[in-house]
C-alpha cells in the first residue's frame, strides 16, 4: 500500500511542475460554498489544512485545480453526511498519503518537528540560568 | 562586444578578489604594513569592475541582445523598458551578479569609511570579504556565466514570467540581497574578532551599524515581497510560510536577535560569544537561503532555478564558511574576556529572553522547512509543513515574546527593579486585559491565542509609548521649541516596537475577519460586501504595452466610496503565454476590499471579492520597524566614528 501511495505522491508532483506554475490560484467558485454557515467555516478551515496534490505549496482552498476542487467537493459532502473533522482528515490521508496534511500529525517521526521549538525554549532557559549564577548585588545606573 | 568587455571585467574581479583574499593576510602574517592600504586598493577595484560588468549585463537587457543566453531566456523585445531592468536579476545568473556586486560594495564601503579602526581588524574583515567575494566570482563564473552566448541568435526572446512584470518585484531582489549580503559584514567582523589576539573591546560598538544596515535592506526587502504577493497573486494572502519565504525569515529572525545581543555586547561587556556565534550563524542562513533558492531542492512557486550542479556548489561554499568559521569560534573563543554577569531582572536579563525567544523561533522556521526534505532523504515518508504548522508554532511562540518585550526597555542594566516598569505599565496592562475580555466575549468563533495576540499587540504598543516618554522626559521644553534637535535614539526602538505591535494586529486582524464573496454576476447585478453596495458594470478588453487584458468593472452604489469604481483586470501576455490577475483594491480606515474577476461561466462573470480588515498595518509597520533602526542607525553613525568608520 505504501508502495502505491508514493507512486501517487510522486506522479502528482511531476504533475504538479508542469500544471502548478499557473500561478493562477482562485479559492471556491459559485455555489461550491455550503447553506449552513458553521459547517462552511468548518470546510475553509479544513479546506486550507489540506494540501493541494498538483500545486506547489497550495493548500486546497487555494488553489483551482481539478483535483482540489474535487477534494473541496468531498470534504462538504462528508461534512453534510454529519462527519467529524478528524474522520475526515483521516478519510483523506488514508486516500492519499499523509502528504497531504499542511499541518502533519504527531508522531514519532514528527517528534523533533513539534518539540523543537519547546527545547530550543529549554535549552535557552538552561543556558541563561547558568549565566545568571552569580548575579551582582547593586545596580549601575 | 559590450558583452565581452562585461565577461573579461568579472575575471578581473575574480583575481582582484583572489588578491584581496591572499595577500594582505601574508601581508599581516609577515608583519608587513602593506596589508591594509592593498586590502583598502582591491575592494574598491573590486566594486568598479563588477559595476562594469553588470552595466554591460544591462545594456544587454535594454538592447535586448538575444545573443546573450540569458536575455534570450528572460528577456522579450516588447517589454516596457523598466522590466527590461528589471529582468537583468528576474534570473539566476543576473541575480547572482547583483548578489556579488552588492557584497562587493560592502567591501569597497568599509575600506572607504572604516579609517578608525585598527588596522589589523580593518584588514581581516576585507581578507574575509575578499574569501567570500572569490568563492561567489567562482560560482558566478564557473556555473552561472551571466554573458554566455547564443549563437545564432534568435529572433525573440522568451519574455520574464509575467507575475514578476511588477514594480514591486522589480525592486524586492535589490533590497533583499542588500540585506542577506549585509550580514556578510558581520560575519566578516566575527572572523576578524575571533582571529585577532585581544581584541578591542569596541568591536560590537563597530559591528552594530552594519547588522542595522543589513537588518533594515531586509525588513523592507521582505515586507515589498509580501505586499507585491497580497496584491499580485489574487487573493490577498500576505504570507504563505513558503519555503523561499522562510528562507529570507531565518536570517530576519536571528538578525534580529543578533541586533539586541550586540546591544548588550557594546553596552555591557557580555553576551559576546553569543553575539559572534549569532553573526556567524546569520550569515550562514543567508547563504543557506540562497542555497535553497537558488539550488531548486524545494519545490515551491518561487522554485525557478533548478539546476543540481549549482546547489551543489553552493552548499560547499556554505559548508566551506560555515564550518571554517564554526572551526574559528571554537579554537579562538577562550582569547575574548570573561561575559560579565547579571541579574536575571534587568536590560541583560529581557535582551537574553528576547533572544532566546527568537531563537527557538529562527528554529522553528528551519526545521519547519528542511524536516520534509530531510524525513524523504532518509527515507521515512512524505509529509508537508505548511502554514497550519507554522501558525500553531509561532502562536504561543510570540505571545510570551511581546508580553516580556515592553519591561526590558523600562529596567535598568545589570540588575533592575520590576516595580518601575510594573507601575508604568500598569494601565496598558488593564487596557490589554480588557479589550482581551471585550473580544471574547463579542467574538465566538475566533481562537482564544489570535485575542490574546491582539491583547499583547495592545500592551506592546502602550508599552512603546511608555519607552518613548521615558526617553523624552529629560528634554523637556526642547520637545516643543526644537523637536529636530532631540536624539534620534530616543525614537529608535519604540518606533521598531509599536512597528511589531502593528504589525501583529495586522496580520491577526486580516487572517481572523476577512470576508469573502464568490459570485457569477451578469452586467448591472448589484452585491453587497461587508456593508458596501457594488454593482458589476461588465467587462471590457484594454491593451497594454505587451499584454491584452480584460478590464472588469465594478461600482460603488453607496457609502463614502460612492461613485468609485474597481478595476481588476486578467492580463494575458503573448510572448510569454501567461497570464496574470491584477486586483483592485480600494483602501479605507477600516481595510481593503479587493476584487478580483475571474472566468466567464455563460454570459456570467465570476467575481471574487474579499474584504481584508486593517490589511495595511502589516506593511506600515514594517516600515515603522525598518524606521526604527533608521533612528539607531543615524545615532549609530553620529557617534561612533563609524560616522568616519
Amino acid at each position: 500500500m505504501i508502495g502505491l501511495k508514493r507512486i501517487f505522491v510522486t506522479l502528482a508532483m511531476a504533475l504538479g511542475l508542469t500544471f502548478g506554475l499557473t500561478f493562477a490560484a482562485h479559492a471556491i467558485a459559485p455555489g461550491e460554498a455550503l447553506n449552513d454557515p458553521q459547517l462552511e467555516t468548518r470546510a475553509r478551515a479544513l479546506s486550507a489544512e489540506l494540501r493541494c496534490l498538483v500545486c506547489q505549496n497550495q493548500s486546497i482552498d487555494d488553489s483551482d485545480a481539478d483535483l482540489a476542487r474535487d477534494l473541496r467537493q468531498l470534504v462538504r459532502g462528508r461534512l453534510q453526511a454529519g462527519e467529524t473533522d478528524d474522520e475526515i482528515r483521516t478519510a483523506v490521508v488514508a486516500r492519499y498519503g499523509e502528504f497531504v496534511l499542511f499541518r502533519p500529525q504527531f508522531g514519532g517521526h514528527t517528534f523533533l518537528l513539534w518539540m523543537t521549538p519547546l527545547i530550543i525554549l529549554l535549552l535557552g532557559g538552561f543556558w541563561a540560568h547558568r549565566l545568571l549564577r552569580n548575579p551582582p548585588s547593586k545596580p549601575v545606573e | 562586444m559590450i558583452a565581452e568587455i562585461g565577461h573579461f571585467v568579472l575575471v578581473m574581479a575574480f583575481g582582484v578578489a583572489l588578491v584581496q583574499a591572499f595577500i594582505p593576510l601574508w601581508a599581516l602574517y609577515r608583519g608587513q604594513s602593506y596589508g591594509r592600504d592593498l586590502a583598502k586598493r582591491a575592494a574598491q577595484l573590486q566594486v568598479i569592475l563588477l559595476a562594469i560588468s553588470f552595466a554591460a549585463l544591462t545594456y544587454g537587457f535594454l538592447r535586448s541582445d538575444f545573443s546573450l543566453l540569458i536575455v534570450y531566456a528572460n528577456s522579450h523585445e516588447a517589454k516596457p523598458w523598466i522590466y527590461k531592468f528589471a529582468g537583468v536579476w528576474g534570473n539566476h545568473e543576473g541575480s547572482m551578479l547583483l548578489w556579488t556586486l552588492i557584497l562587493a560594495a560592502y567591501g569597497a564601503f568599509f575600506a572607504q569609511r572604516a579609517v578608525a579602526l585598527p588596522d589589523r581588524f580593518a584588514t581581516m574583515v576585507l581578507v574575509v570579504q575578499g574569501w567570500l567575494g572569490s568563492a561567489f566570482l567562482a560560482f558566478l563564473l564557473f556555473t552561472s556565466n551571466p554573458f554566455a552566448r547564443l549563437l545564432p541568435a534568435p529572433f525573440a526572446g522568451r519574455g520574464l514570467t509575467p507575475i514578476l512584470q511588477d514594480p514591486a518585484l522589480a525592486a524586492h531582489p535589490p533590497l533583499l540581497y542588500a540585506g542577506y549580503v549585509g550580514f556578510s559584514m558581520s560575519f566578516a567582523f566575527a572572523i576578524a574578532v575571533l582571529t585577532t589576539d585581544q581584541p578591542s573591546r569596541d568591536w560590537a560598538k563597530w559591528m552594530r551599524p552594519w547588522i542595522l544596515a543589513a537588518w533594515i535592506f531586509l525588513t523592507l526587502g521582505i515586507a515589498l515581497g509580501s505586499f507585491w504577493a497580497y496584491y499580485e497573486l489574487g487573493w490577498g494572502g500576505f504570507w504563505f510560510w513558503d519555503p523561499v519565504e522562510n528562507a529570507s525569515l531565518m536570517p530576519w529572525l536571528s538578525g534580529t536577535a543578533l541586533l539586541h545581543s550586540a546591544l548588550v555586547a557594546e553596552r555591557r561587556d557580555t553576551l559576546k560569544r553569543w553575539t559572534l556565534l549569532l553573526a556567524i550563524l546569520t550569515f550562514s542562513l543567508s547563504l543557506a537561503g540562497t542555497f535553497l533558492v537558488r539550488s531548486g531542492v524545494l519545490t515551491s512557486v518561487h522554485a525557478f532555478a533548478n539546476d543540481p550542479e549549482r546547489g551543489i556548489f553552493i552548499l560547499a561554499i556554505l559548508a566551506l564558511f560555515t564550518g571554517g568559521a564554526l572551526a574559528l569560534y571554537g579554537r579562538y573563543l577562550p582569547r575574548l574576556s570573561e561575559d560579565r554577569s547579571f541579574a536575571p531582572v534587568s536590560r541583560e536579563g529581557l535582551l537574553l529572553a528576547n533572544n532566546i525567544f527568537l531563537a527557538a523561533a529562527t528554529m522553528t522556521v528551519f526545521i519547519g522547512t528542511i524536516y520534509p526534505l530531510v524525513l524523504d532523504a532518509l527515507d521515512l515518508g512524505k509529509i508537508s509543513v505548511g502554514a497550519p504548522y507554522f501558525n500553531t508554532v509561532f502562536g504561543p511562540l510570540t505571545l510570551p515574546f511581546i508580553i516580556l518585550l515592553p519591561l526590558g526597555p523600562l529596567l535598568t542594566w545589570q540588575a533592575g527593579r520590576l516595580i518601575a516598569p510594573l507601575n508604568a505599565l500598569l494601565i496598558a496592562a488593564l487596557a490589554s486585559l480588557l479589550l482581551v475580555l471585550g473580544l471574547w466575549i463579542t467574538q465566538a468563533g475566533v481562537p482564544l491565542i489570535a485575542l490574546l495576540l491582539i491583547g499583547g499587540a495592545v500592551w506592546l504598543s502602550l508599552g512603546a509609548l511608555a519607552d518613548l516618554a521615558q526617553r523624552l522626559r529629560p528634554y523637556g521644553w526642547q520637545l516643543v521649541r526644537q523637536p529636530w534637535r532631540l536624539p534620534a535614539t530616543a525614537f529608535s526602538a519604540p518606533l521598531a516596537h509599536a512597528g511589531l505591535a502593528i504589525m501583529i494586529i495586522g496580520v491577526i486582524a486580516a487572517s481572523m475577519w476577512q470576508s469573502e464573496t464568490v459570485v457569477a454576476a451578469k452586467a448591472g447585478e448589484t452585491m453587497e460586501v461587508a456593508g458596501r453596495q457594488l454593482r458589476f458594470d461588465g467587462v471590457r478588453e484594454v491593451e497594454g504595452p505587451n499584454y491584452q487584458a480584460e478590464q472588469g468593472q465594478i461600482s460603488y452604489l453607496s457609502g463614502p466610496h460612492q461613485g468609485k469604481v474597481l478595476l481588476p483586470e486578467r492580463r494575458f501576455y503573448q510572448a510569454e503565454r501567461g497570464q496574470t490577475t491584477e486586483a483592485a483594491i480600494t483602501s479605507d480606515i477600516s481595510g481593503h476590499l479587493y476584487a478580483v474577476i475571474g472566468e466567464a461561466v455563460a454570459e456570467k462573470r465570476v467575481l471574487r471579492l474579499w474584504f481584508h480588515p486593517l490589511v495595511a498595518l502589516i506593511w506600515i509597520g514594517a516600515l515603522l520597524m525598518a524606521l526604527g533602526g533608521g533612528f539607531a542607525l543615524r545615532a549609530r553613525m553620529s557617534k561612533t566614528g563609524q560616522g568616519a568608520a
